[in-house]
């Protein structure tokens, strides 16, 4: 640690103003602050001292992903592989190349087969989201002269997660630069945002590329075109085209994460150990996410209550819906964003239960898309300011009656 | 009938959002759309214009314009479906007319506030629009008042948000050349992109 001090303290009168490498600071920038606490500290007033600083929240906020990451990598060898006993044959690509090159069989019942098999797709999307999003934020942070925004740690980290593990790697990259131009840089950067970056990348890839994105198509990493009868769908999508489809699936393979999917959603227990160290560091709020669940099991009580004689999605109970494609995920990385949710905390309160609420409304009656949580928590983005709004004009108008009273 | 009545209402709302699905009355959505309260006004007032220029247009419509409307008067053959924009905007701006007095006799602080854009809600093309389509689709007086109503709703929510949002972005750094319209302009499309989680449903 010394020596890396030292070797920062050495070269960063090249980066400082004047410096030979002026323009390039925010490179120098990014690995030392994340590696060391600045001795900079704010000149005017409202000073916190905390040892926990922006970087390191969002470190933890990647730590807290890892399970899901490593459950992501079992899963997506995992699903290839099943598939490959049903007759499947390895897809057309390097990652086979390796594979067979490396002398590795295809066996399932392996999980380290699984997880080394899973990490050649997963570490080439987390990778191209790194580069394409990293230039990115590079390109204004040199030009806007700001440092390399800490949330794109946890952004770049989010968006691998949430795409499908064969997705082609130019989706992932053109998805990342728009998350993160559009849905963040141009309102100046991380905090100043309304969206979710990973969110805004996500939607924006699904509605460019609604046939490989929205959870029909199989999304497997093998080629079984010439299987029959292998429909390979999402559970959701299944659910949502026909009765009784869930009957035969096990709710235990949706909590554990051995069913198809985005590559970091299916596991409803690695999400379920990020929330845990995510509510006992305190970084996210347990309102929000005891909001969704509130409002998950309301509208679909509800829906299971009226039901219906045509939509076979009326009767899914939400035991179920909450393991079932990107709910636990969204519930605990996304809805919980601290700069797109509500700020208040009856905000986020109301903000978490109208995102389960729209979830299980998108998953219930469009046909068109199965799943809604993405939609949902992004829909509530956009009016999460609105709440605030109410909520703090009530507190105003509580308190200056209050005041008049007294 | 009530089930007819509220998928209707929640289509005009959410589905077909006048601002984010049809991108219609653009120009008072980005220039009132700096405050909460004023955005609320307008967007009461929209909803106000729409729920009753909706339905008297439909009236106006169905007893003179349709081809063939005349027969009452025992005239079948005239057609005056060439005075239908004419007839539209009439109504529009009458109505328009009467709202503007009225806040101007009960709130002058809102009429301040909306300024010119308050007479300018009678060329707000998504009211026009509203009209435009109860007329294409052959609505009936109830569907088309709902229809109105519902279009109001949807254009006043997707204003308040827009300028909640707006309000929270204050503290933004936006790069200088994006500042103002520009920036509203990203932010709207990120909105319909938004409201496209409702694209597809059919009710």
């Amino acid at each position: 640690m010394k020596f890396l001090r030292n070797l920062f303290e050495k070269i960063e009168p090249n980066f400082e103003e004047g410096g030979r490498f002026e323009t390039w600071r925010p490179l120098f920038e990014m690995p030392y602050t994340i590696l060391f606490t600045t001795g900079e500290v704010t000149r005017t007033a409202s000073h916190v001292r905390d040892g926990l600083d922006l970087k390191r929240l969002m470190i933890t906020v990647v730590i807290a992903l890892l399970p899901c990451m490593i459950a992501g990598c079992w899963n997506i060898g995992y699903q290839g592989m099943l598939a490959m006993v049903q007759g499947a044959v390895p897809l057309d690509g390097w990652q086979t190349a390796v594979w067979e090159a490396l002398g590795l069989e295809y066996d399932f019942r392996s999980s380290f087969h699984c997880v080394v098999f899973g990490a050649l797709y997963f570490v080439p999307i987390y990778a191209v989201t790194m580069a394409a999003g990293g230039i990115a934020e590079l390109i204004f942070a040199i030009v806007r002269k700001h440092e390399i925004n800490e949330g794109f740690l946890v952004t770049s980290a989010l968006i691998p997660l949430v795409c499908p593990p064969n997705i082609p790697l130019w989706m992932v990259a053109l998805g990342t630069i728009f998350g993160v131009v559009l849905g963040k840089e141009v309102f100046g950067g991380v905090g100043m945002n309304f969206l979710n970056p990973a969110l805004t990348a996500r939607a924006f890839l699904f509605f460019a590329y609604p046939a490989f994105m929205s959870g029909d198509a199989p999304w497997i990493a093998a080629d079984f075109t010439a299987v029959d009868n292998f429909s390979g769908a999402t559970l959701l999508g299944q659910a949502a085209a026909a009765k009784g489809a869930l009957a035969d699936a096990s709710w235990s393979a949706a909590f554990w994460g051995s069913i198809p999917g985005s590559v970091g959603e299916t596991s409803t227990l690695a999400c379920l150990l990020g929330a845990a160290i995510l509510l006992i560091t305190r970084i996210a709020s347990y309102r929000t996410m005891g909001g969704v669940l509130a409002g998950t099991i309301f509208m679909a009580v509800v829906f299971n209550v009226s039901g219906s004689a045509t939509n076979p999605t009326f009767a899914v109970p939400w035991y179920w819906h909450v393991v079932l494609g990107g709910w636990a995920f969204g519930t605990v990385f996304m809805a919980t964003d601290p700069v797109s949710s509500s700020f208040t905390n009856g905000g986020k309160w109301v903000y978490g239960f109208m995102i389960g609420l729209l979830c299980i409304l998108i998953r219930v009656f469009n046909p068109a898309y199965p799943e809604g949580m993405m939609l949902a928590i992004l829909f509530m983005n956009m009016f999460a300011p609105l709440i605030d709004h109410f909520i703090v004009q009530a507190n105003i108008k509580r308190r200056l009656a209050r005041s008049a009273a007294a | 009938m009530l089930e007819h009545y509220l998928s209707l209402a929640t289509k005009a709302v959410f589905v077909e959002n006048m601002a984010l699905a049809f991108f219609l009355g653009m120009c008072s959505f980005l220039a009132v759309s700096r405050r909460v309260e004023t955005a609320i006004g307008l967007g009461g007032a929209v909803i106000f214009v729409l729920g009753v220029c909706t339905p008297l247009n439909q009236i106006l419509y169905d007893l003179l314009l349709k081809e063939g409307s005349l027969a009452w008067l025992g005239l079948p053959d005239v057609d005056l479906g060439f005075l239908t924009f004419l007839t539209l905007i009439g109504t529009i701006a009458a109505v328009v007319q009467i709202v503007e007095m009225t806040i101007d006799r009960f709130s002058p602080e809102l009429y301040n506030a909306l300024g010119v854009f308050l007479p300018l809600i009678a060329v707000n093309c998504a009211i026009l629009g509203a009209s435009l389509f109860t007329v294409t689709r052959d609505y009936t007086v109830g569907e088309a008042t709902v229809f109105g109503l519902g279009s109001g709703i949807g254009w006043a929510i997707a204003i308040v948000g827009l300028a909640a949002i707006r309000e929270k972005l204050r503290y933004s750094n936006v790069p200088e050349p994006l500042r103002g319209l520009g920036i509203t302009f990203i932010i709207v499309g990120l909105m319909s992109v938004g409201f496209m989680a409702f694209s597809g449903i059919q009710l």
